[in-house]
């Protein structure tokens, strides 16, 4: 087994006094998706902010490309090659779209073809047209591309992406479905924060069950698709 | 008679146009739903029927009476309930005093200087919670119920005024599946046993095609095309700019549930 | 008035316009960015005064010209500047989550200490700088002599402006710092170091405050009472502007200076009245200022008031009953001092606890509470002394007056939310400040009234320490009392969700309003009780330390919990009256404590007192659990401020809550 980019032992995570992370461990490998699903309050956003050192956390381990990261500001580990796309998109509403992307520039990793607003346009199309607009006049749509692409820009290795489709219209979806698989053929880890079954079974690798911030279930999507147990328990499909 | 009556709402920001010439009525007891794609313009015209955003142009008529430019709290008095994308519910009391707040304003003692405010409509307040079965938590504080939870408790405070029309925006947005397809499945109950008229915006295409009795479809502010649920899902236009494939699966499987 | 004259005044009016600008972009600039307003930019600029002053003389010692001279104003404000970073690291970066009255409570601390160490090392004196080399002799303008260093301002304040400009449109920094103004948290998760930004953005911020105060130098000396003066004015610019609107901020700042330029001419004692009411219209017709935009939905986290009040249990019934008691046997004891300081407590005590009616039960955090007190105490004096009303017709007029002020101030107040509602109340306490200092005449300006006394019935001490008591038990009562009824109720449902409320039914501002005026004829009966103690009144009891005070003792007691403000009135006062005479440094105390209060206990001594009540009946097996912990878990830590944010803001739906398309 190819030694894993993202490792997680033991994290446990707390808003104030209350527990919501109770020793979740994971590991993600190099140009894998992985799919972590639950339902909405599970802990599935509270994983990758905890990963991502935006919230309070502990772990027996928690290390990225073989560094920990547990003490590092979140801007540190952003640097180490971590990406992050939250999951109100969280655009910057008063920049352009090019601003918005120049925010998240970071200097090239070796190994890789580093990002371009070019190269971006090519897997995001429309933002191309309007990269002089502001982000506040782009559609919802338009805005979840606009973060993903601006993540990319930091020239990451991995990707917490959390719940990409939420309130998004079908066919948007979609257009989201292609954007992920491009990440994956550029080969991207993506660490897929989700409750959309058939968008997660379309873009990845493995899945993750999370329930009251523990991990209930691990294993192929095949292996899911066929565990209604698993499905009916967790998902509530 | 329709209960609700749109007429020609029309509303820009800055040129950027959010909703033309939008018309449509809901009669009582009927369920319509509006749908589209995210900046069509739905949370706008919804804002415009509350009261919480006012036309440029256009105009609102409740049971014949035209509302258009009164404020939200005058619309509650004429039997205008609401419920919030975000659930808005005042988090520092517990379920029943969120309820026995709406009931105290229904009364008029507002303002009313002598206490306890604790005590005043608990009973009623109680068997409002109980419909919508959250009887078992009703002194829990707001702040400390799941979210699910604080959603039916924003029910029980719409249904509080006795409205003639309920406006839910998103009614199920951040919820879980299951946790979805009940809280619609109770709030339609709810309005056909009180001839409630329900206007609903959703992107849970189970829960609009599920559960209303029309579907208004919604493309950059306008209102493309109108129907019964089957209609508007066989229509190639809603199709091609809302639902998509897998949209349009999700959509015949719930119409055929309901059938 | 012939043109010249004109032309005069209006490059005059500009060249205090340019002055106010380059104070005001940096409180702007920092208050965008950081979304803390910084009371103690004033002090800054104050600094930049002083530095300026010593910082040039000695250049000029060594070398006279304008070399010399423009070296000590760049590294005067360089110097202030380096402040900021000092600021910044020791005591913002740690409350940049905290609720704005924390952030405001706590800069103003800062106002205190710099006071007090200002005094301690350049003196109480005025320390007059030296004028400009080389724009000494005034130029003709149309037959009219102009100071030529005027000019050099005139044009400074533009120069400023496009330097600005340059650095937030066209480079990285600034992009990242507009981002920063967003969503500071996602700038971080994105690769950038958002602490060197938030720095960076100080530095700026209090370079320009001290380039404002070195630049003033010529002009006026440095005095100690120059940043509340200015900070006041530079509220009001950047409030007018637009929080966070750098070119709004140059807006307002024309706008002023000519306002002021003019305004002089025909209301020769009113200029700063003219000034805020400028800024009262400018908010009502356009709440977010002329180039603002509103604030977004306050973050759970920066809710400091979202408690509920618990009714009484035995044993506060008890406590509540016992203290009563006590205090209506203090006359016993025979302690004259004693029994007028008792007397003091009582009335700052109503004071306060009519203040938290507002920021606790109504979430309206009114930074001006002194106008409602010095009303009371201004309207119940001027009574006596104008009138020749006794006592008993006097005393009631103080709540009269106070209710009738809040209602003016509060039809305006009630349209805002947030930081601007926090300025606009403090620029209403400014007002009256101003008027009451202006109006010789009728409220003997600076020397106040004196003379007000009780009626003869009423001049005994100890009798007069009963009426007290009476009077402010009985207020306490009754608005504790409309907070369990409906009334508070309501009042604290829009607090809670003004979109809930106005959605039941609920008139929020007239809630709103009618809370105003409830508390505010609290605040003036609390004042026209302490002119009547003190036998006389001046400007001081409508100042921002009084305000200041208050909110000290909301802060002391509690802001969660109903009887908090009481006992921090009790224990701030019972401080004051003990260590004040035993220091010249009172301010400095009174503000590290400000500080420490904010940054270690924000629920206060009574909130204190519930975390230990509420510790005692919950489950032992809760906190048990928190200790085991996993061997060798590691764990990132939080301030203790941050922790307390987040426990609060855990409740309202954790990851599900979330905001868009709500327009």
């Amino acid at each position: 087994m190819t030694a894993p980019l993202l490792a997680v032992e033991g994290l446990s995570a707390y808003y104030g006094s209350a527990q919501v992370l109770f020793d979740v461990s994971l590991a993600l490998v190099p140009g894998e998706v992985l799919a972590l699903m639950g339902r909405n309050g599970a802990g599935k956003s509270t994983t990758l902010k905890a990963i991502m050192g935006l919230i309070a956390a502990r772990a027996h381990r928690l290390e990225f490309r073989g560094r920990s990261i547990l003490d590092l500001p979140s801007y540190r580990i952003a640097r180490l090659g971590l990406g992050y796309v939250p999951e109100e998109r969280r655009i910057f509403t008063d920049l352009t779209v090019f601003e918005n992307l120049e925010v998240g520039r970071q200097p090239p990793r070796s190994g890789r073809t580093p990002w371009t607003p070019e190269r971006l346009f090519s897997i995001f199309p429309n933002l191309a047209e309007m990269s002089g607009r502001r982000a506040s006049e782009m559609s919802g749509g338009e805005q979840q591309m606009l973060t993903i692409a601006r993540t990319l820009m930091g020239n990451p290795d991995a990707v917490l992406l959390d719940e990409p489709s939420e309130g998004l219209a079908p066919v948007i979806v979609e257009l989201m479905t292609k954007a992920v698989l491009a990440m994956k053929s550029e080969g991207i880890a993506v660490l897929l924060s989700e409750q959309n079954l058939s968008f997660a079974a379309a873009v990845s690798d493995r899945a993750m069950i999370i329930e009251r911030g523990q991990i209930r279930y691990e294993g192929s999507f095949a292996e899911l698709a066929e565990s209604q147990e698993a499905r009916e328990a967790y998902l509530e499909v | 008679m329709s209960l609700l009556d749109v007429h020609g709402l029309t509303k820009a920001f800055g040129g950027v146009v959010a909703a033309r010439d939008v018309t449509f009525s809901v009669a009582p007891g009927e369920l319509v739903a509006l749908i589209g794609p995210n900046g069509a313009g739905k949370t706008t015209t919804f804002n415009m029927v509350g009261g919480q955003l006012a036309p440029d142009k256009g105009e609102v008529r409740l049971a014949g009476e035209d509302v258009t430019h009164l404020p939200p709290r005058e619309k509650f008095r004429r039997g205008v309930g609401r419920t919030f994308q975000i659930a808005q519910t005042f988090l520092s009391m517990t379920a029943a005093e969120n309820v026995q707040m709406a009931l105290m304003s229904r009364h008029g003692e507002a303002r009313a200087l002598r206490p306890p405010a604790g005590r005043r409509h608990r009973e009623e307040a109680l068997a409002a919670l109980e419909r919508v079965g959250m009887a078992g938590t009703a002194d829990q504080p707001c702040a400390m119920l799941a979210y699910g939870d604080v959603k039916r408790v924003e029910l029980a405070i719409a249904l509080a005024g006795e409205p003639k029309l309920l406006l839910m925006d998103e009614p199920t947005a951040g919820m879980a599946p299951r946790e979805r397809a009940a809280l619609m499945t109770l709030a339609a109950t709810i309005a056909r046993e009180r001839n409630i008229g329900v206007l609903f915006t959703e992107h849970d295409m189970g829960a609009v095609f599920g559960h209303a009795d029309r579907i208004l479809v919604l493309v950059r502010g306008e209102v493309i095309t109108s129907g019964r649920p089957d209609e508007v899902r066989a229509d190639p236009r809603v199709r091609e700019a809302y639902l998509g494939e897998t949209g349009a699966a999700v959509a015949m499987r719930a119409t055929q549930k309901r059938a | 008035m012939d043109l010249s004259f004109v032309v005069i005044q209006i490059l005059t009016g500009l060249a205090s316009a340019s002055s106010l600008f380059i104070i005001a972009s940096g409180l702007t600039l920092v208050f965008g960015v950081t979304r803390i307003v910084n009371f103690a930019h004033g002090s800054l600029y104050m600094l930049g005064a002083y530095f300026a002053a010593t910082i040039i003389s000695r250049l000029l010692d060594l070398h006279y010209g304008p070399v010399s001279f423009w070296c000590g104003v760049l590294l005067a404000a360089l110097g202030v500047g380096a402040l900021g970073v000092v600021m910044e690291v020791v005591l913002l970066r740690r409350i940049y989550r905290a609720p704005e009255l924390f952030q405001l409570l706590a800069t103003f601390g800062v106002v205190l200490i710099v006071q007090d160490v200002v005094l301690k090392v350049f003196g109480p004196q005025d320390i007059l700088g030296p004028r400009a080399p080389g724009l000494r002799a005034p130029v003709e303008i149309l037959g009219r002599r102009f100071p030529s260093y005027e000019l050099v301002m005139i044009a400074a304040g533009p120069t400023v402006l496009g330097l600005l400009w340059l650095l937030l449109r066209k480079t990285r920094f600034g992009v990242l710092v507009r981002a920063a103004t967003q969503d500071r948290e996602m700038v971080g998760a994105l690769g950038v170091n958002q602490r060197l930004l938030f720095t960076g953005t100080l530095f700026l911020g209090a370079f320009l405050a001290g380039l404002g105060g070195a630049l003033q130098i010529p002009k006026s000396p440095a005095t100690p009472r120059m940043d509340l003066d200015i900070i006041a004015e530079a509220f009001v610019v950047t409030v007018i502007g637009g929080m966070g609107s750098i070119p709004g901020a140059f807006l307002a700042a024309i706008m002023i200076g000519q306002l002021q330029a003019f305004g002089i001419l025909i209301f020769p004692k009113v200029t700063l009245v003219l000034v805020f009411l400028l800024m009262a219209l400018v908010l009502v017709v356009r709440p977010y200022g002329l180039l603002g935009r509103p604030e977004g939905p306050a973050p759970a986290h920066a809710a400091a008031f979202n408690g509920a009040p618990r009714p009484w249990g035995p044993t506060e019934r008890r406590i509540a009953l016992g203290t009563v008691a006590a205090l209506a046997l203090l006359p016993l004891a025979g302690d004259a001092y004693l029994l007028k300081v008792a007397t003091e407590i009582l009335i700052l005590g109503l004071l306060a606890f009519s203040l938290h009616f507002l920021v606790g039960t109504g979430g309206l955090v009114s930074f001006g509470h002194a106008a409602y007190f010095g009303l009371g105490a201004y309207g119940a004096a001027l009574a006596c002394k104008h009138l020749s009303l006794p006592m008993e017709l006097a005393l009631p007029l103080a709540p009269i007056a106070a209710a009738l002020g809040a209602a003016v101030v509060g039809f305006f107040v009630v349209r805002l939310s947030g930081i601007y509602l926090a300025m606009l109340t403090l620029a209403a306490a400014q007002i009256l400040y101003a008027v009451a200092f202006q109006w010789v005449e009728v409220t003997g300006g600076d020397n106040g009234l004196v003379g007000i006394w009780p009626s003869s019935w009423a001049s005994d001490r100890t009798i007069y320490y009963y009426l007290t008591l009476a009077f402010s038990v009985a207020a306490i009562a009754a608005l504790r009392h409309a907070i369990y009824a409906p009334f508070g109720y309501s009042l604290r449902a829009t607090r809670d969700s003004e979109l809930r409320a106005d959605a039941i039914g609920i008139d929020v501002r007239q809630q709103r309003w009618l809370s105003f005026i409830l508390a505010g004829s609290a605040a003036g009966l609390a004042g026209g009780l302490y002119v009547f103690l003190k036998g006389s009144i001046d400007p001081s009891a409508l100042g921002i330390p009084v305000s200041v005070d208050a909110l000290t003792m909301l802060l002391l007691g509690g802001l969660q919990t109903v009887m908090g403000p009481v006992v921090g009135a009790a224990v701030l006062h019972g401080l004051k009256d003990q260590i004040m005479p035993l220091t010249d440094l009172w301010r400095l105390f009174l503000g590290c404590s400000i500080i420490v209060l904010v940054l270690l206990f924000p629920n206060g001594l009574v909130g204190a007192y519930e975390a230990l009540r509420l510790s005692s009946t919950a489950t032992k097996g809760a906190a048990s659990a928190r200790r085991r912990e996993p061997d060798g878990a590691q764990s990132r830590p939080r301030a203790p401020l941050e922790a307390l944010a987040r426990s609060r803001a855990s409740g309202a739906g954790g990851e599900t809550s979330k905001a868009d398309e709500t327009v």
